[in-house]
């Protein structure tokens, strides 16, 4: 009984191959010695049901594999069980350590080496830690660990040779004094030191690997360590005063609402510039239009053409309007690809200054209002740019109730990067009043959908508990490296999503029904949101692709009041069909057919509203602007009450 | 004795009791643990709590920090 869960298993390494894994703390630098071990030759593997990738390479006849950042491994979250896995099997750990946190950092080093596999330790950083005015005993850290230390520092390459050699050393530590009668009173039920270790430690998935019960010795063991990491701290480490420190000042600066408020005001604003405007922009129409649609279009077209007829069946399908070759081959390569690439980069560029976890932590008292915590201002930006892409990343949020809560709100109210340009664009035309109806109309509805859910439904979402790393200057190697890997593993996961996509369109142009939906939607475009006939056909394209729904007001006919309702229920209404289908794969079916018909539900009324509400009270005034905010608001105050006398018996018995 | 969330910047603390269990096992792993004396670096208004421990800094939300007992040091 001693597999593991072979990660081994997922990227095929030969059994006779020795296994060194790099463990550490997110930030410690593990992925500047990964790279400098393996080079160019690297290989990325997704791990089943998370956003996390993987990388392993070979370093001479031995793998080295990468494992996520953790605090500790047991089963707290993905990375952790991941890195737990990894850990398990492994015959070599290379741990690095971050010298200026050694309180932190130790405790999962004691951890790993509890486990019983033999440890090499990179004490990381360590010129940061003497400008610092920290001196740290080297040979006694690794007396008393028990295994040999290395001082490296990774971003200049110091310290390599010498680790590379102790590798070879590398041998199983001392215990955590008065672990071992613990661990003994499991022998005979495991073999694996380590799989007893996270047992006793009441790791749940661990023991049930085994068919044991967990134990009940987590706050025991690990109060243990804790005193245990001090004393190796206090004996190793002396401390110098630092006075004032700028990278402090300028942290406080950030999470603070008067300061922090603009700044991210600032940094939303260069995203914009960089993603909304020059690459949804200049880049995208170059890639779309002068090299896909120049080249790339005519070429296929005319390729697939000597085999079917354009005009038949398949040939619709493969390279008709929609088609698999000629619609998705160009949406992704010309239009999301660039968009992902841009916003991942300021995604890998914040995370690895140490930027992201503030801006969570300043937001976390709004979003906390709407059942989110600080953490879920990654996705909703992220939505900005692809909607798709951004509920695909809520998978890092903290529970499930928080997962939906984030991905309903995206389908609802986010517009991605495609389809603001255009609603920027036909806003503009019509005066400023509208465009700030239109602002107020999203956010009411944003926060009203928000607060409903957060009252509706059943449990509690997770508590905001994030390390603040220190701020630090953008290690680029690094963020292009992690810009490459997100972008290159939500491109594979999307893009079957909008090949199946396109065939589906695609299938519903040549059978009629996109007609027919249009025809049946007809009399709710007339009768309820005084829009012409043709605007069915504009939402029915919205789903195809967002954009192609916005602009197809463009060509009609309309009046203000008739533009802007337009561009408040396609807005509202349901994502693309690539975003639909990733909420289908995240949600499952009766989730993602609940969201979509409250998201359509919504989209309808508030449209209607906002028209009936605006012939009413007219238009242009303050009066009215604020009279339109203080009907949705009341109405959404009407739903909330509703729905808790509706639910509040039934809760518990809900289950998500 | 005070819960977290009414702690001030500046204010030195000794940690008195972390309710939840997840919660304590995660924050040992930073250091700080029932006992543990640390220092509250920022308050967001309304918002989380940052405490701060041997430089490392740690941000609680609101919620979280109210299940925190602490002393005044």
């Amino acid at each position: 009984m001693t597999h593991h869960h072979d990660i081994t298993q997922e990227i095929r390494v030969p059994r006779e191959v020795k296994k060194i894994v790099l463990a550490g703390n997110p930030n410690a630098g593990k992925s500047v010695f990964f790279n400098a071990f393996t080079g160019m030759y690297v290989d990325v593997s997704n791990y089943p049901g998370t956003t996390l990738e993987i990388s392993h390479g070979r370093w001479g006849d031995d793998v080295i594999i990468d494992t996520p950042g953790v605090y500790g491994i047991s089963s707290f979250n993905d990375e952790e069980r991941i890195a737990r896995d990894i850990i398990l099997g492994a015959d070599v750990v290379i741990n690095v350590v971050n010298a200026l946190y050694l309180e932190r950092d130790l405790f999962l080093t004691q951890q790993i080496i509890d486990t019983g596999v033999p440890v090499v330790v990179a004490l990381n950083m360590v010129d940061e830690a003497a400008r610092q005015g920290l001196s740290i005993d080297t040979a006694k850290l690794s007396e008393m660990l028990g295994v040999p230390v290395v001082p490296t520092v990774a971003v200049k390459k110091r310290g390599f040779e010498q680790l590379e050699s102790e590798i070879k050393r590398a041998r199983p530590g001392h215990l955590t004094p008065g672990l071992e009668p613990l661990l003994k009173t499991m022998t005979g039920q495991l073999n694996n030191q380590g799989d007893v270790l996270l047992t006793l430690e009441g790791d749940a998935s661990v023991a049930e690997r085994h068919g044991v019960e967990p134990g009940k010795y987590r706050d025991e063991i690990y109060s243990m360590r804790r005193r245990w990491v001090n004393e190796i701290v206090s004996s190793c480490v002396k401390e110098v005063d630092q006075g004032f420190n700028f990278k402090r000042f300028l942290s406080g600066m950030m999470v603070h609402p008067f300061t922090g408020i603009p700044f991210l005001g600032l940094v939303l604003y260069v995203i914009y510039q960089v993603v909304g405007v020059f690459i949804a922009g200049t880049v995208v129409d170059f890639l779309e239009n002068d090299i896909m649609g120049a080249y790339y279009q005519p070429f296929i077209t005319d390729l697939v053409g000597h085999f079917v007829a354009g005009d038949s069946a398949i040939g619709t399908i493969l390279v008709g309007e929609f088609g698999i070759l000629t619609m998705t081959v160009i949406y992704v390569l010309g239009l999301l690809m660039p968009l992902v690439v841009g916003f991942y980069f300021f995604l890998s560029l914040f995370e690895d200054c140490g930027y992201l976890p503030r801006m969570a932590a300043l937001m976390d008292r709004v979003l906390s209002s709407i059942g989110l915590n600080g953490r879920a201002i990654i996705p909703l930006i992220l939505g900005f740019g692809c909607v798709t892409m951004a509920t695909f990343v809520t998978r890092i949020l903290g529970s499930d109730r928080e997962r939906f809560i984030a991905i309903f709100l995206l389908g609802l109210v986010v517009p991605c990067s495609a389809q603001m340009a255009v609603v920027a664009g036909m806003l503009a035309g019509l005066g400023a009043s509208y465009l700030v109806l239109y602002f107020l109309v999203i956010c009411t509805v944003f926060i009203v959908a928000g607060t409903v859910l957060n009252h509706v439904l059943p449990g509690s979402s997770s508590h905001l508990l994030l390390d603040l790393p220190p701020l630090r200057l953008p290690e680029w190697g690094n963020v292009f490296k992690k810009t490459w890997k997100k972008s290159f593993g939500f491109l594979k996961e999307a893009t079957p999503l909008f090949a199946l996509g396109a065939l589906i369109i695609s299938i519903f142009q040549i059978s009629g029904i996109l007609t027919l939906l249009q025809k049946l939607l007809a009399p709710l475009t007339v009768g309820w949101l005084h829009l012409p006939r043709e605007a069915a056909t504009a939402f029915i394209m919205g789903i195809v692709r967002r954009d192609f729904g916005a602009a197809g007001f463009m060509t009609m006919d309309l009046t203000p009041l008739q533009t802007v309702v337009a561009l408040i229920t396609i807005t509202l209404f349901v994502p693309c069909i690539a975003s639909l289908l990733m909420i289908f794969k995240e949600r499952g079916m009766k989730q993602a057919l609940l969201i979509c018909t409250a998201i359509w539900t919504i989209a309808f009324i508030v449209g209607g509203l906002v028209s009936r509400l605006v012939a009413a009270v007219g238009m242009g005034n303050i009066t009215g602007a604020l009279l339109m905010v203080v009907a949705l608001g009341a109405l959404g105050y009407i739903i909330l009450l509703v729905c808790r006398c509706i639910l509040r018996p039934a809760e518990g018995s809900k289950t998500l | 004795m005070i819960t977290l969330d009414r702690a001030k910047k500046g204010h030195i603390l000794r940690i008195v009791a972390i309710e939840n269990p997840e919660v304590r096992a995660q924050v040992i792993r930073f250091g700080i643990s029932e006992g543990e004396m640390v220092k509250c670096s920022e308050v967001i208004p309304a918002g989380p709590i940052i405490i701060c421990k041997n430089r490392q800094e740690i941000a609680f939300g609101r919620n979280l920090a109210q299940s925190i007992t602490v002393d005044l040091v």
